[in-house]
């Protein structure tokens, strides 16, 4: 690998000071930055980590009751610790990667990052969460700017995301075979006021959508059976050798009922 | 240069180590312990799998200063004076043949019976499955590995 500096901050501020620095980069759990490195498709000369700041590690609840996970909270600690009560997270969560990846990948470098295949931003959307960083809250909907693009400004770091938790929910994945990413995944929540939310990742090159259609279906009757005779347009969907646009559309119907099914 | 103080396999080590330096490299290159193994370098396979404080991470995709003030443990320090029931279990079940995965798939082996033992789960046969989701084995087609896994977990 080339010579860089590893920085190991001691507080949230000391943190966002080192990467005011041009040249310095966040590091989180490393499981896409390492091998970004590696390959030399980023080569910052500071790497700044995040993972020890005890200020953004965890789980709580505000008094809305929001669910407010910290940035460097880690795919395996969600997986645990919102298990009661926000179990559509958890188990999203719990398909990322693998063990090894879960221990070390965190919820703030999944979103930093916003791979368009990537996991938390259907549950992110459907949810309408809010993605908190050290300088301001940026409302779902405004935060993912398309592949591999976020509102974030250089140096920002991702210090929370604040869920409101459904009544029910549940993520499905359909696992693009080789890397296990989702060639579609879809989060379905049914919100306290009865709205639903529909969240798509993996079938479109700008990342992760709503399906307003399936919304608004599901809020009349939260049953698979709403969904009848609705089906995702293929227009804009990606056409790879795993799945052309017309098996994505289709898969995105699919993994939606299935969602709601399992929804608890 | 900077210095890295950590717990390896009990002992004590600081090193003069450069940020760039992997985990994987520490372990090998300079700690000499070469039983973790780099099969793909791209987090992919699970042969340079390593706990840190007891749970299972990829050597290859961490930088050793990440690993600053923990304890790691690699399969040389998995044995106290006879065979971890995990690796017992693999000999008992031919568990490998060219054994190149066998490190990594022990050292997920051993974290998966301690997490499931944690949470009161029940490891069985699916779940060793799915939880090895991260290592592969080019040799066995995994029938004799699942098998020693659940073997040590009645033992461990
Ligand atoms: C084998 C494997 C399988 C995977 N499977 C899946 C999967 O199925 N689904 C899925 O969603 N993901 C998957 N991932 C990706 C995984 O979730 C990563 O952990 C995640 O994308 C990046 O998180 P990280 O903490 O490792 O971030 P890093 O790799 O450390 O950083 C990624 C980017 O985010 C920035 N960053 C990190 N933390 C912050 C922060 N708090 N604020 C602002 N910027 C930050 C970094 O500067 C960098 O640009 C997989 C990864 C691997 C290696
Ligand atoms: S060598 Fe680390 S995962 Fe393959
Ligand atoms: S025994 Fe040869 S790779 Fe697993």
């Amino acid at each position: 690998m080339y010579d860089f500096d590893f920085v190991t901050p001691a507080s949230l501020a000391e943190a966002a000071a080192a990467l005011e620095d041009p040249e310095a980069m966040a590091l989180g759990g490393g499981q896409t930055l390492i091998p970004t490195l590696r390959a030399r498709l980023a080569m910052p000369s500071k790497l700044v980590s995040l993972a020890g700041l005890a200020e953004i590690r965890g789980i709580c609840e505000d008094d809305d009751g929001r669910l407010c996970i910290g940035g460097a909270t880690t795919h395996g600690a969600i997986a645990r610790d919102a298990a009661e009560r926000f179990s559509g997270l958890a188990g999203l969560a719990q398909r990322i990667g693998d063990p090894a990846v879960r221990n070390r990948g965190t919820l703030g470098g999944s979103v930093a990052n916003n791979d368009p295949a990537a996991c938390y931003p259907a549950a992110i959307l459907a949810t309408g969460a809010t993605v908190v960083t050290h300088r301001r809250e940026i409302a779902a909907g405004d935060f993912f700017q398309g592949m591999f693009t976020t509102a974030l400004d250089e140096g920002e770091i991702v210090t929370e995301v604040r869920f409101p938790v459904p009544r029910r929910s549940a993520y499905q994945k359909f696992e693009q075979p080789a890397s296990r990413f989702a060639l579609v995944g879809v989060f379905v929540a049914e919100m306290a006021d009865g709205a639903v939310g529909v969240g798509v990742t993996g079938a479109a090159e700008e990342g992760g959508f709503r399906w307003e259609a399936a919304e608004a279906a599901l809020a009349a009757r939260f049953d698979p059976a709403a969904l009848e005779g609705l089906s995702h347009p293929a227009e804009g969907l990606i056409s790879d050798i795993h799945g052309d646009a017309a098996y994505r559309a289709h898969l995105i119907g699919v993994m939606t009922r299935r969602a709601v099914a399992a929804a608890a | 240069m900077t210095d890295l103080t950590l717990t390896v396999n009990g002992k004590r080590v600081t090193r003069d180590v450069p940020g760039e330096t992997l985990l994987s490299e520490l372990l090998r290159e300079t700690l000499r312990l070469t039983g973790t193994h780099v099969g793909c370098d791209t987090s992919q396979c699970g042969a340079c799998a390593v706990h840190m404080d007891g749970k299972v991470v990829k050597a290859c995709t961490m930088l050793a200063h990440q690993a600053a003030g923990t304890e790691i443990t690699t399969i040389e320090g998995l044995a106290n004076g006879e065979l971890h029931p995990m690796q017992k279990a693999f000999n008992d079940n031919h568990g490998l043949q060219c054994g190149f995965c066998t490190p990594g798939m022990i050292m997920a082996g051993v974290d998966m019976v301690q997490r499931y033992k944690a949470e009161g789960k029940t490891l069985d046969e699916a779940a060793i499955r799915h939880e090895l989701e991260g290592n592969l084995c080019r040799c066995t087609g995994y029938h004799n590995i699942v098998k020693s896994i659940q073997q040590a977990a009645t033992e461990m």
